[in-house]
C-alpha cells in the first residue's frame, strides 16, 4: 500500500511528549547559525529545516521517527523522497484527506515541499517495534500468503512485487512496509477502499484494496507488523527492481477501470 | 396573533418574485455584433492582457473560480454561506460551459450591476457590491485576461441553495438594502495614493467582505465597513484594519502593512487562515506602489470606541495557561510574548490573539501551520499543531492566558468554545 510507508514504529509505552521534549532540546543546542537572541528573554532561532518544520516534528518526531503515543502517526524519516513529496501533494489536492495534515502543507510552495520530503527522507534513525495484534496463526498464514505470493484467485498480486522483496520500499516512489504500526497498515488499506486515499493513477492501491476481503486487509496487516524489520531498511534502489508497476494496474483517479 | 409573524415572508417574497421577473425580462441589453466585433479585436492586446492579469491577481478571482485540485480559473469551487453552498463558475473562454460568449458588456454588467448574462441576479457571494467600483477600464482588462486563458469544458456545480434562496428574485429586496452600484469616486481633497489605496480596499481587493461584520441578511451595514468581523462558514474572524486607537492595527505602521502583504508575515503579526491564501495567491504579487498605496489608505481609517475595561474578568485558569505557555509556546514566542522578528509573531498587542472572539487564537492552537511561502519567505518557520496534544481545556487555559498577559486585555475563552472550533473543517 503505498501508504505510508513508513512505519511508525514506536513502543507505545515511550513517554509521551517525546517529540517535544526532541524538538525543545533542538531548539535550545542550536543557537547557532541563526537569529541573535533579540533580547535576552527569546532565544535564537537555529536557521535549519528541522526548526522549519516544527509543525511536522511535533507530531512526527524530531527526526520524522514517527509518534510514541499514537501509533496513526506514521514515521517519515527514511521514505523514498519522491513518495513524501507526492503524499505532501496529495494532502494539498485533497486526494489524501486528513484535516490537521490538508491544513498544515495548504500554503507551501511546490519547492518547500520537495526540501521538507528531502529533509525526512535523508533521516537515518533507528526503527522500534510496534505492538502486534493477537491474531491466529491462520490469519497470519493467509497474511503471509498474501504478502509473498498474492491471491491469483482474487487477481492480487504480492506485496513484495511492488514493495521490494524486503519489503522496504523502492526507490523514488515506492514506500516500504516494514516497521509500520498494524493500526496505521489496516487504516491505510481501508481508506485506499473507501478513496480516503487515492493517487492520480495508476490507481493500483485502490483496485488491489478492493480486492482483498475486509479479513484479507486485516491478515496482511497483522503479518507485516509482526515482522522484525531487517537491518537494513532503506529503499532499495530503482535499477535493483525488476518488476515496473503490474500492466494490469491502469485505473485513473476516477476509479473507472478494472 | 404569531401567524403573521411566521409567515411574513410568504407575500413579501410573492411581491418580490413578480417585482423580480418583470426587472429581470425588461432589463437585459444585448451587444451588437459590430460592437462585439470591435471588443474582440481589442481584447487580444497583449498589453491589455498582462494589465488585466496583474489585475485578476489583484482581485484574487482564481481563490474562487479555482476548485481544490482543478484547474485555475475553472470553477467548481463550492463557496459556503450560511444560506447554503454557491458554486463558483467556469470564467474560462469555454464556449458552452464558461464565458467564451460572454461580450464585455456582459462582463461589465456582471462585476458592476451583479446580473449574469441572461439578466439573473447574481448571489452577492460574487462580490460584486464591491466589484461595482471597479474601473471599466480595469474591468475589460481583466476581460481581456479570462479570454486570453485556455478553454476548459467544466460544466456548473449545482447550487446549494434551499428556498427560498434558490429564488433568484428575491435577491431584488437584498439588492435594495445592500448593493449601490457605482465606479469608485475619487476623493478630489486626498492625494492620488490615498485614492488608489481607497480604490483597491474597497474595490477590487473586495477587503470588506471578509474584514466586516456581516447581519443575519448576509448583508454589510455602510458605517461597518472594515471593522471586521467573524467570516461566515469559515469561522476565522477578520481583525478590524484601522491602524489607530482602537483599531485592529493600532500601531501598524505602513510598513508592518506592506510586509505582511508582501511576505505573509510583519514585525506586529502572521498572516494564516484565509488571509495567508490571500498572501500567497494575491498579494503577494502586487507591486509596491499599490501595496504602499493600500498601507496609506488603511491608515487613514478613524480610531475605533475602545472596548469597556471593566469587561475584564482574568480567568480561573491562568494560573495553569501559564504553565502550559512555559511548556509549549514560549521557546518561540518569548515569555514576554514579543516573539523572535521575521520568524516567529509577537503575542503581546497581536489582534489576532485580542480579537473579540478568540477563535483565531484557539484555532491557530489547534491548527499550527506554516505561515505563507512566498518570494520574500520562500522557507517559512512553522508552528506545532497542539489539537491532538492538547484538551480543550488546556487550550481554553493557554488562550486565556496569552488574551490576559503583557498588554492584551481580551475576555477569556471557554473549553466548549474550543470544542466548538475543534473540527471545523479546513477547506
Amino acid at each position: 500500500m503505498n501508504s505510508f510507508v513508513s512505519l511508525c514504529r514506536r513502543l507505545r509505552g515511550q513517554a509521551p511528549r517525546a517529540a517535544f521534549v526532541l524538538l525543545a532540546f533542538g531548539i535550545g543546542s542550536a543557537a547557532m547559525a541563526a537569529t541573535p537572541p533579540q533580547d535576552g528573554t527569546t532565544p535564537g532561532v537555529p536557521d535549519t529545516m528541522q526548526q522549519r518544520v516544527a509543525a511536522c516534528t511535533s507530531c512526527h518526531g524530531a527526526h520524522g521517527e514517527g509518534s510514541a503515543d499514537n501509533v496513526a502517526i506514521p514515521r517519515l524519516a527514511g521514505k523514498p523522497v519522491g513518495y513524501l513529496m507526492q503524499q505532501l501533494e496529495y494532502f494539498q489536492t485533497g486526494q489524501r484527506r486528513h484535516a490537521p495534515m490538508e491544513y498544515v502543507v495548504r500554503q507551501l510552495s511546490p519547492a518547500y515541499l520537495r526540501d521538507i520530503a528531502a529533509y525526512f527522507a535523508q533521516q537515518d534513525v533507528p526503527y522500534r517495534r510496534q505492538p502486534v495484534p493477537a491474531v491466529s496463526a491462520e490469519t497470519l498464514r493467509r497474511g503471509e500468503q498474501l504478502v509473498l505470493r498474492g491471491d491469483s484467485t482474487r487477481g492480487v498480486p504480492s506485496c513484495v512485487s511492488c514493495h521490494g522483496a524486503k519489503l522496504t520500499g523502492v526507490e523514488p516512489m515506492m514506500p516500504g512496509l516494514m516497521g509500520l504500526s498494524y493500526d496505521y497498515l489496516n487504516t491505510q488499506l481501508v481508506s485506499w477502499r473507501t478513496r480516503q486515499r487515492a493517487a492520480e493513477g495508476p490507481y493500483c492501491m485502490g483496485v488491489v484494496a478492493n480486492r482483498m476481503r475486509e479479513s484479507d486487509i486485516a491478515a496482511v496487516s497483522a503479518w507485516l507488523a509482526g515482522q522484525e524489520p531487517p537491518a537494513d531498511m532503506h529503499p532499495v534502489a530503482a535499477s535493483a527492481h525488476t518488476e515496473p508497476l503490474p500492466g494490469w494496474c491502469v485505473m485513473g483517479k476516477s476509479g473507472a477501470g478494472q | 396573533m404569531k401567524w403573521w409573524r411566521r409567515g411574513w415572508w410568504v407575500p413579501a417574497l410573492l411581491l418580490v418574485a413578480v417585482l423580480g421577473w418583470w426587472y429581470v425580462g425588461h432589463g437585459q441589453p444585448t451587444a451588437s455584433p459590430a460592437q462585439r466585433e470591435a471588443d474582440a479585436a481589442a481584447l487580444r492586446d497583449p498589453a491589455l492582457i498582462a494589465r488585466g492579469e496583474y489585475l485578476a491577481t489583484v482581485g484574487d478571482c482564481a481563490a474562487c473560480h479555482t476548485a481544490r485540485d482543478g484547474q485555475r480559473y475553472a470553477g467548481g469551487r463550492s463557496l459556503g454561506t450560511p444560506f447554503g453552498d454557491v458554486p463558483a463558475p467556469n470564467i474560462t473562454p469555454d464556449p458552452d460551459t464558461g464565458i467564451g460568449r460572454w461580450s464585455f458588456d456582459d462582463f461589465w454588467r456582471a462585476l458592476h450591476e451583479g446580473k449574469g448574462r441572461q439578466g439573473e441576479l447574481l448571489y452577492p457571494v460574487f462580490s460584486y457590491t464591491s466589484f461595482t467600483k471597479v474601473s471599466r477600464d480595469d474591468a475589460l482588462s481583466i476581460f481581456a485576461y479570462l479570454k486570453s486563458l485556455p478553454p476548459v469544458h467544466r460544466p456548473d456545480t449545482e447550487l446549494g441553495l434551499g428556498f427560498p434562496y434558490n429564488v433568484r428574485s428575491s435577491l431584488v429586496a437584498w439588492r435594495a438594502l445592500y448593493f449601490k452600484p457605482g465606479e469608485f469616486k475619487p476623493d478630489p481633497a486626498k492625494p492620488p495614493e490615498w485614492n488608489r489605496g481607497a480604490y483597491l480596499v474597497q474595490g477590487l481587493g473586495h477587503c470588506n467582505e471578509c474584514h466586516t461584520m456581516r447581519d443575519s441578511l448576509g448583508g454589510i451595514a455602510p458605517e461597518r465597513h472594515l471593522t471586521g468581523g467573524q467570516i461566515p462558514q469559515l469561522d476565522w474572524y477578520a481583525p478590524d484594519l484601522s491602524t489607530q486607537a482602537g483599531g485592529g492595527l493600532d500601531g501598524w505602521l505602513a510598513q508592518d502593512i506592506v510586509d505582511l502583504l508582501k511576505t505573509g508575515q510583519s514585525a506586529k503579526g502572521t498572516a494564516f487562515g484565509p488571509m495567508a491564501d490571500v498572501v500567497r495567491l494575491s498579494t503577494q504579487h502586487m507591486s509596491d506602489a499599490d501595496l504602499q498605496a493600500v498601507a496609506v489608505y488603511l491608515q487613514s481609517l478613524p480610531p475605533r470606541p475602545q472596548p469597556a475595561p471593566a469587561l475584564f474578568t482574568q480567568a480561573a485558569s491562568h494560573e495553569h495557561g501559564g504553565q502550559l505557555y512555559a511548556q509549549r509556546c514560549a521557546d518561540c514566542h518569548g515569555k514576554d510574548g514579543r516573539g523572535v522578528a521575521g520568524v516567529y509573531p509577537p503575542l503581546d498587542g497581536n489582534t489576532s490573539v485580542t480579537e473579540p472572539t478568540g477563535i483565531n487564537a484557539i484555532r491557530s492552537v489547534l491548527l499550527g501551520g506554516f505561515a505563507p511561502v512566498t518570494a520574500g519567505n520562500p522557507q517559512p518557520y512553522s508552528m506545532p499543531p497542539f489539537a491532538q496534544q492538547l484538551s480543550d481545556a488546556d487550550v481554553a487555559a493557554v488562550v486565556g492566558y496569552i488574551r490576559q498577559s503583557w498588554s492584551n486585555k481580551a475576555a477569556a475563552v471557554q473549553p466548549a468554545d474550543v470544542g466548538n472550533y475543534r473540527n471545523t473543517p479546513v477547506d
